[in-house]
């Protein structure tokens, strides 16, 4: 994109608003219920529309007793593959780089278990619900294949979004040859569901061929035209409001099947109808991650260096569509190796098509090289950190580029002194508290890119001193709301309370994705530009006006701070903004901005966020229930907006790593296919009492190349090298190697 | 969930008229019916709350010394009662360790003996299930097992109680008072649940419109609350059901055991009281060998139903510490992380 506006030097800086801990301003109207979600809205004359889900994981519905479903009392319509009305895009089709197969009744073929088969629409939520189950599916059932030795291994065209499915740098058998020891660490991860607080919801409502959407989304334009395709409609016929999201990690950037189906019968019945997804229809329709099955081979020479690093992965994805959790790719940039070799496989199997969930591919794919570095190092005799440190890489292990910053030694370091590190006995096992229980020491390293979208945003300053910034930004609850408004203050050289923030609907300026912890790097930097761009109008109104005290200081002379433009040499040179705006005679004055990275910077500098977590549990010696007493992460994520929300995306990632590490995983039936876990009392993430203690350390990181607010990103960045330390603090505090995710008991049962 | 008649009934005999109608459900806290009518697994056409029928929310004391808790006793107020505690700790423990804070709240005394089992195909109406439809079969046998029995099951069922509470009641010889349409009946809790056998997948001794009113422990039972525990292993440090547990209450004649009352948790369609291990135990001296040996002994028949061999170790694991816990004494409060293996000494932070 080489008409990415950099930004003009000299009038703004960040650092009045951005950088202080200012408190979520969502928050209040978070904890007293006045935030509405999608699901809160609730126009007149709602219908209730609640799919049917299959009960079995392969085959085709053979019968639906639609007669009884639409008996119903307030069942209003029931919509199967025989009724269901024409869509103007294929559901089957992939239209868009980040367009699945959906389910939308196109047939009656069933591809996996919960996939919708049928909705009801009804006056009431009961009733729909009723009407559903009243549909008694009958179906022709196929042998369901589910687990990695029952589907089909296959060579994936593409890792995640369009990642590579191999790689490989220097000379993978000269390095085997080199090594003095060898290493082989096979680590599998289980299937993982998404399960945001907020299940999927949608309220859709039509005028004529204008569609009102109200739908938690992670990426708001994009949808909204992917949405428009369905339907025969230019984009903007929708409007797509999501000012409240409780949680996305990635399942809520794009068009499923239930959505279309809802805004379908919203169309045909005209009136507005409603779909909001059990608990146990997250487990189906709206992606997950994939399970995998990795190898990671290191060897390693006399002086505990790595000679070659081999990373490969298997990894579960649907038998109709592609996601391929892309854990190889996690040792890419991380180690210093003069051989890398990364390759990936597939696995089909009869689920729903796995998709992003936070840190897709470096979570999985961090869990098993951390743990094959543990291994390396004891192997080596060497402490686990020690080991780390002398294979860190100066630059870039696969492209050889230079890092645009690094502070990863920086952050071993405080993470190190943070958590007491240094007192670490080498040997597993040895070390006991007060109570008899066993205490394991592990540490693991934290890495995530720091990739850039495309944003745009305007900002609008007005004759009484105050703005409007606006961009179709989302809050997922990671904060956006607030470190936007902070950088967009910024940019205005105004104070946060002075500026009104605009986000979460398509009808503002494109805000892009957010995802891929590059939504603040992103929105934020054509926040900040659309800022200076007002502010370079204003102070050119300034300093070309005879009656301003700033007449003649000449644009790169002036600065915006709290309200006033100031000569920059002489500080009793100023004048307010709305002085300004005033004499010329205007109400108010339009700035526009575009976020996004000049592609000749990534071909420049490799940008990666970094950390390094160090994990202690504590397991019983004899019953072997394990605890994670204690988590200390040190994080380099260039600079940091608001150090609060920073720190709660961080520990947040890190209690997430502490999930997958001891407990998520979704767990099939491998003869119907069927999850027998998919409810919370089954499907289990951490509580309060997992964990105790959490800390995140910020790294102070300047990096002048990433993007010009020298942001990174914080919001997946804690869960990589969490897993990996926690098992590695398992190994220390039992000596056993666990292979298979999430560590239970019964694995360390002697 | 299906469309169903609500009735909230005022007295116990009118409650009775309404439950014994089929297709009748009784509500009590609803947190686990009504979660299985959300799965589609009850689909009662009455449900007849009984939350506010008079009288069922008492605990106190009766003139033969036993203590007699009303059904509608949340499991929390029941856990909390300062008197309850002292004289049962384990029964207060063990209801500390179950569900959420939330739940607890909800959740009655007869809720939570009538609880169904977890067994994920029971709550599955896709899974082939002798207990929800006697003569379908069992989907769990060769299917994911982690939560079923390695005690008393037969190929009909395989599945576990998942009471915590009903272990140590189980020990303690509670007995159930229940009111029916041909009067009132009283069942010792340990015979309650009934297990599997050839052809009934087991369940609970309810008759169709009996409710359960009460349940009594007796006076003798509170003569063990000075070695008293319950130990409850699991895959999260709360919020989750017992992997195994295990009861364990000594009544202690100076250095040595008088009389042991045990019963473990999750490994049986019913709590199972483990009535040889105790005999060994009885007048024997609280030592590590004696407890190994109670605890061989407690487990003596146990298989596997599936791939959950290493609940029988766990489970001898468990009494075996749940043992030693308890001939060191009941702690003088409730620990922060009540029936865990992390409960903290008193006095220190539940936090690390
Ligand atoms: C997520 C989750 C986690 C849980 N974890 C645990 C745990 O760790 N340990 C544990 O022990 N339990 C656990 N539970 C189960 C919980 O303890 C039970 O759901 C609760 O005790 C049921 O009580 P209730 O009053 O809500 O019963 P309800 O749901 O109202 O009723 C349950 C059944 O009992 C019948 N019934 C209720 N009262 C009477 C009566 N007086 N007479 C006759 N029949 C009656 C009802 O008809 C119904 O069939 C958990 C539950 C959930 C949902
Ligand atoms: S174990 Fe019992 S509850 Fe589970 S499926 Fe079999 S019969 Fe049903």
């Amino acid at each position: 994109m080489p008409d990415t506006i950099l930004m003009p030097a000299g009038h703004v800086r960040l650092g009045s608003n951005a950088g202080q801990p200012m408190t979520r301003r969502d928050g209040i109207a978070k904890v007293t219920g006045a935030a509405t979600y999608a699901a809160d809205n609730r126009p007149d004359r709602l219908l209730y529309a609640v799919y049917a889900s299959a009960g079995i994981a392969r085959g085709r519905v053979a019968k639906l007793d639609v007669d009884t479903a639409r008996a119903h009392p307030g069942v209003v319509e029931v919509y199967t593959p025989e009724n269901r009305p024409a869509l103007e895009q294929d559901p089957d089709e992939k239209f868009h780089m980040f367009a699945w197969r959906t389910e939308a009744l196109q047939n009656d073929s069933v591809r996996y278990a919960n996939q919708p088969v049928a909705l009801v629409v009804a006056e009431t939520l009961e009733a729909a619900t009723e009407g559903a189950r009243l549909l008694s599916p009958e179906y022709e059932e196929q042998p369901a294949r589910i687990g990695f030795d029952n589907g089909e291994i296959y060579e994936p065209g593409s890792t995640g979004i369009g990642g590579a499915v191999t790689f490989s740098k220097g000379d993978i058998e000269a390095g085997r040859k080199a090594a003095v020891r060898t290493t082989e660490t096979h680590i599998d991860t289980p299937l993982q569901y998404h399960n945001a607080m907020e299940p999927h919801a949608a309220v859709a409502e039509w005028d004529g061929d204008l569609l009102t959407l109200d739908c938690p989304n992670q990426a708001l334009v994009m949808a909204r035209d992917m949405f428009a395709k369905y339907f025969g409609i230019p984009g903007e016929n929708i409007t797509l409001r999501s000012p409240y999201l409780g949680g996305g990690f990635g399942s809520k950037a794009i068009p499923i099947g239930p959505y279309i189906l809802a805004i379908l019968a919203a169309r045909e019945l005209d009136r507005p109808v409603k779909i909001a997804l059990r608990r146990d229809q997250m487990f189906g329709p709206v992606g997950h991650r994939g399970g995998t099955r990795q190898v990671v081979k290191l060897g390693t020479n006399a002086d505990g260096q790595l000679t070659a690093l081999e990373h490969n992965a298997t990894s579960t994805t649907s038998s109709f569509d592609e996601f391929i959790e892309g854990a190889g790719n996690a040792s890419h940039n991380l180690y210093a190796s003069p051989a890398i070799s990364t390759a990936h496989k597939g696995v089909r199997m009869d689920t729903g098509t796995p998709g992003p969930m936070r840190a897709p591919g470096e979570a999985s794919g961090s869990a098993a090289l951390e743990c094959a570095m543990d291994e390396a190092a004891e192997a080596a005799g060497l402490d686990p950190l020690e080991f780390r440190l002398r294979n860190y890489s100066e630059t870039d292990p696969a492209s050889g580029k230079p890092f645009s910053s690094k502070a990863l030694r920086e952050c071993y370091a405080e993470g190190a002194k943070r958590f007491g590190w240094a007192t670490r006995p080498l040997e597993p096992g040895t070390m006991r508290d007060e109570n008899g229980h066993l205490v394991g020491w592990g540490v693991g390293t934290s890495l995530f890119p720091a990739p850039m979208f495309q944003a745009l945003a305007t900002a609008t300053l007005r004759a009484d001193g105050t703005a409007t910034v606006a961009t179709g930004g989302v809050d997922m609850g990671q904060g956006a709301w607030t470190a936007l408004a902070q950088i967009a203050a910024d940019g205005l050289g105004l104070p946060a309370e002075r500026v009104e923030f605009l986000a979460g609907t398509s009808l503002q300026p494109d805000g892009g994705v957010a995802g891929g912890s590059g939504h603040t790097a992103t929105a934020g930097g054509a926040l900040f530009a659309a800022g200076s761009d007002a502010i370079r109008q204003l102070a050119e109104l300034a300093t070309n006006d005879p009656d301003s005290p700033l007449f003649g200081a000449g644009n790169a002379g002036v600065e915006a701070r709290d309200g006033r433009l100031c000569a920059a040499d002489d500080d009793s040179r100023s004048e307010a903004y709305e002085d300004i705006l005033a004499r010329a005679g205007l109400t108010a004055l339009e700035g526009s901005g575009t976020g996004g990275r000049d592609p000749s910077i990534g071909e420049q500098w490799a940008m990666f966020s970094h950390g390094a977590v160090f994990a202690e549990v504590k397991v019983d010696p004899e019953l072997y229930q394990i605890r994670v007493t204690r988590l200390v992460g040190a994080f380099a994520a260039g600079r940091i907006i608001n150090p609060k929300l920073a720190q709660s995306q961080l520990t947040g990632g890190m209690i997430w790593g502490l999930s997958s590490a001891l407990h998520e995983e979704g767990i099939h039936d491998l003869r119907s296919g069927r999850l027998v876990n998919g409810d919370f009392a089954g499907y289990h993430i951490p509580v309060n009492a997992d964990a105790p203690s959490v800390e995140a350390l910020l790294i102070d990181e300047e990096d002048p190349y990433v993007n010009t607010l020298g942001v990174k990103g914080v919001g997946e960045l804690g869960i990589t090298g969490t897993v990996g330390a926690i098992a590695n603090a398992v190994w220390h505090a039992t000596g056993t190697r666990v292979r298979s995710f999430p560590i239970h008991i019964s694995a360390l049962l002697k | 969930m299906n469309l169903f008649d609500y009735v909230r009934p005022a007295s116990l005999s009118e409650a009775i008229a309404a439950g014994s109608k089929p297709g009748a459900a009784y509500l009590a806290g609803g947190t686990n019916l009504l979660d299985l009518m959300k799965a589609g697994v009850a689909h009662p056409g009455k449900v007849v709350d009984i939350t506010r029928l008079p009288g069922l929310d008492r605990i106190e004391t009766l003139s033969d010394g036993s203590t007699r808790i009303g059904a509608m006793v949340r499991n929390s107020d029941l856990a909390r009662d300062p008197s309850f505690a002292a004289s049962f700790p384990a029964v207060a423990e063990a209801l500390l360790s179950g569900a959420s804070a939330q739940l607890r709240n909800a959740a009655t005394v007869g809720g939570n003996l009538m609880q169904r089992t977890r067994c994920p195909y029971f709550y599955d109406p896709n899974s082939a299930c002798n207990r929800r439809e006697s003569g379908a079969g069992c989907d769990a046998i060769g299917g994911e097992t982690h939560s079923h029995a390695v005690l008393g099951w037969t190929e009909t069922c395989i599945a576990t109680h998942p009471s915590d509470f009903c272990v140590p009641l189980a020990a303690l010889d509670a007995v159930v008072e229940m009111e029916g349409p041909d009067g009132t009946r009283d069942v010792p809790l340990a015979d309650f649940h009934m297990l599997p056998d050839e052809t009934s997948p087991g369940g609970a001794d309810l008759k169709p419109g009996e409710i359960i009113t009460a349940l009594r422990l007796p006076a003798e039972a509170a003569a063990f609350a000075g070695n008293s525990r319950y130990l409850k292993l699991r895959e999260r440090t709360s919020y989750a059901f017992a992997l195994v547990s295990a009861a364990a209450m000594l009544r202690m004649d100076g250095d040595t055991i008088a009389e042991a009352h045990i019963a473990l948790g999750a490994v049986a369609a019913k709590p199972w009281r483990a009535s040889a291990a105790e005999e060994l135990l009885n007048g024997a001296t609280p030592d590590a060998e004696t407890f190994a040996r109670a605890a061989e002994a407690a487990l003596d028949g146990a298989r596997p139903s599936g791939d959950n061999a290493h609940k029988i170790d766990l489970a001898k694991r468990v009494l075996t510490r749940a043992l030693t816990q308890a001939a060191a004494g009941t702690p003088d409060r409730m620990p922060a992380l009540p029936a865990s293996v992390f409960a903290s000494v008193n006095g220190a932070s539940a936090h690390a």
